[in-house]
């Protein structure tokens, strides 16, 4: 039996959660209001006009109203109406609104117990972990690729040699993911054109499975998200004095320390930057695993993307994608506070 | 200890444009030496030059004797002291300070007591722990130059470290760093394009235009026997009148200026009939008339009080006006604007060169 919530949240075909949803859109243009009218009781400076005293109450209106409106439709609402979706029962429609439509952590608990034998998940759980992983390396070896591509473009190179270098990094991005998923396959395939190389040369004997043991995958979300990895980089390194460089070089640094010392530090928002991007994105990619990935992996999206489009099973395909976001989450935040970058630091 | 630096036929050129031209000099050990020049002369060319920063396309930059072609300027017992200061952001004063030692691998109860040794010659001690941004301009300068000190450097390059303080705060960092400079003991090369703090600090100075060293000598040699006329005219204030040469011997020569013939020191050795410039100095100059060939008459075109003294402009020849200072003291009548006015010298500070390029306004 599992226990409901329903004897706080329900009402006679209305549950209280999905009024809850409706109620938020009032909530948030309440806060925007208020923000406005009390926006002047926070400047430091007293001359400082109020919100609705620099744009006129009829601008202010408008202005209010469409960020309301992106705030709402396009970031509160959709993920809302998915966190109550997710704790919900997989019914069919007739259902819905029903008795049978209680409130339930059932989604959440079955990522880790499965409901059909109450056997420990494995088979997700290990995903979960796998896509965490994988994530973390293609993290790790996407900053080893873009520092030094993005120090030698920031602080080093020749303006012309830099504009060149900038459209090869850009124009490839104007293939779509599913072709340069597809070619890099076709590249790394057992017969595809490496492995006949490398036979060729006689290197090896028997091709070398590069699919099988997800070498195709790294290769395939590295280079999906180098450039979401470069800009944040390239911006934050741009940005240091030549001089600093120079200083640490003059006091006798050579040229490692300089980066660990001078370079990284200052560095590291820009860094934390492009690293939360890459590998939020990396764990939330679909095409590149599916397209890259060996026949036994299983990527945690893929399973998100099979319970919404395959077992039509909404509320657990959304508690899962939420168990990955949380995940994903819970992992960049420890990783900031052990390198000591502030949130906001990293959004600069 | 302090090394000699010596600028061998040092050339600098970057791309088709030449940034310092067949610069030879010899820079004693323990010297106080600047570079004085306008923006762009090349003089911080060469101070990279020294550094090691940039190398000579021709040429030989040697110091204590050794040739430094092909030493980085982490290896050179250079340290430089940048415009803008460079302190390091994200590290302490103390850290800033002791960073060359911690390259170098020195342990940190040594660097500790290194940096209280050095925070108490600048006179910030017990200052170690603050952030950079916590000091003020003329504390980070400070910190500035024991950072540079710190790594026991044998010359100290010195980039317009003063520029960016206000004047008061400039005067006074003059005063300490010679202090300074006195104290450590080392070579101190300083780049400059005030000619003021060149004067008051240097041993010797270079003066440079477009590339150019045109004039190495000590503060007064620069001042008092400027060998061309960009010197002339850079270093100090300075009225030129151009013309040709009338007449010429060793111990003068008679230029024929607008304002009629005039007389000076003849120390280069002009021709008669060359185009050549007196250049007489505002202080030189006094109200009314003297003898006929150091004599101007021209109309007062404005007089400015400054305290100590009061400036009188004549009008000139061309755009630039007759500058004429007068003392605070000297019992003198200021004349009106606009009325005409005589202005004498003597023609032992008068002093003739040959007709050159001066400085730009």
């Amino acid at each position: 039996m599992i226990p409901t919530w329903d004897w706080c949240f329900r009402k006679e075909g209305w549950p209280v959660s999905r009024l809850l949803v409706y109620l938020i859109p009032f909530l948030v243009i309440a806060v925007f209001v208020a923000m406005a009218r009390y926006e002047r009781r926070f400047a430091h400076d007293p001359t400082h006009k109020g919100f609705f005293e620099r744009n006129g109450t009829t601008l202010g209106i408008v202005f209010i109203a469409l960020v309301a409106f992106w705030t709402l439709f396009l970031v509160v609402l959709p993920y809302l109406y998915m966190v109550q979706e997710s704790f919900h029962p997989k019914l069919v429609a007739a259902d819905r609104g029903g008795p049978k439509d209680i409130l339930t952590t059932e989604q959440y608990r079955s990522f880790f117990v499965q409901p059909t034998d109450g056997e420990i998940n494995t088979t997700h759980m290990g995903a979960f972990i796998f896509t965490l992983v994988i994530s973390a390396i293609v993290t790790v070896l996407n900053f080893a690729i873009c520092y030094p591509l993005a120090y030698y473009m920031a602080q080093a190179g020749s303006v012309q040699k830099v504009r060149l270098l900038m459209l090869a990094l850009i124009v490839p991005y104007w293939v779509n993911e599913i072709l340069r998923a597809f070619s890099l396959r076709l590249l790394l395939a057992s017969k595809g054109l490496i492995n006949q190389a490398l036979m060729g040369l006689g290197l090896t004997d028997a091709p070398i499975d590069f699919l099988g043991s997800n070498v195709g995958l790294y290769v395939g979300l590295s280079y999906a998200y180098l450039l979401v990895m470069m800009f944040p980089l390239y911006n934050a390194v741009e940005s240091l004095d030549k001089n600093q460089i120079e200083a640490a070089r003059d006091l006798g640094a050579p040229w490692w320390r300089i980066h660990k010392d001078v370079v990284i530090p200052y560095a590291k928002p820009g860094i934390a930057s492009g690293c939360t991007m890459v590998f939020m994105l990396s764990a939330g990619s679909l095409a590149a695993p599916q397209f890259l990935g060996g026949p036994k992996t299983l990527w945690f999206t893929s399973i998100v993307y099979d319970f919404f489009f395959q077992a039509f099973n909404w509320p657990r395909g959304a508690a899962y994608a939420f168990l990955l976001l949380a995940g994903c989450i819970a992992l960049v935040m420890l990783m900031l506070r052990l390198f000591k970058v502030s949130l906001g630091e990293t959004i600069k | 200890m302090s090394a000699d630096v010596e600028l061998d036929r040092v050339t600098v050129r970057f791309g088709q444009f030449t940034a310092v031209k067949e610069a030879s000099l010899k820079i004693a050990g323990g010297e106080f030496f600047s570079f004085l020049g306008p923006s762009g002369c090349g003089k911080t060319t060469i101070l990279r030059t020294v550094s090691g920063f940039l190398d000579p396309s021709e040429g030989v930059v040697r110091i204590a004797g050794q040739d430094m072609i092909g030493i980085g300027a982490n290896k050179r017992p250079t340290a430089l002291i940048f415009q803008n200061l460079a302190l390091f952001p994200l590290m302490t004063v103390a850290e800033n300070i002791t960073y060359g030692l911690r390259v170098r691998g020195v342990s940190r109860s040594e660097r500790m007591k290194k940096a209280d040794e050095l925070l108490s010659l600048i006179a910030l001690p017990g200052q170690g722990n603050k952030l950079v941004s916590e000091l003020s301009g003329g504390q980070k300068q400070r910190v500035a130059i024991a950072r540079a000190l710190a790594v026991e450097p044998k010359v100290l390059l010195l980039d317009e470290p003063l520029s960016a303080l206000d004047l008061k705060l400039r005067q006074h960092m003059r005063n300490e760093l010679r202090a300074i400079q006195q104290r450590v003991g080392i070579t101190f090369i300083y780049i400059t394009h005030d000619q003021g703090e060149a004067l008051t600090m240097s041993d010797r100075i270079a003066v440079m235009n477009n590339g150019v060293i045109e004039q190495v000598g000590d503060g007064k040699a620069v001042y008092d026997m400027p060998t061309t006329s960009f010197v002339a005219s850079f270093v100090g204030e300075n009225n030129p009148f151009a013309g040709r040469v009338a007449k010429a011997d060793k111990s003068g020569a008679v230029v024929e200026t607008p304002f009629g013939a005039l007389r000076g020191r003849n120390p280069l050795g002009v021709k008669k009939g060359d185009k050549a410039i007196l250049f007489v100095r505002p202080e030189a100059l006094r109200l009314g008339k003297g003898e006929k060939d150091a004599t101007i008459t021209s109309t007062v075109l404005n007089v400015a009080f400054e305290g100590n003294a009061t400036h009188i402009f004549l009008k000139g020849a061309e755009k630039k006006d007759i500058t004429l200072t007068v003392g605070r003291l000297e019992s003198v009548k200021i004349p009106e604007q606009g009325v005409e006015a005589s202005v004498a010298y003597d023609p032992d500070l008068g002093l003739v060169l040959p007709e050159g390029r001066l400085a730009s306004e």
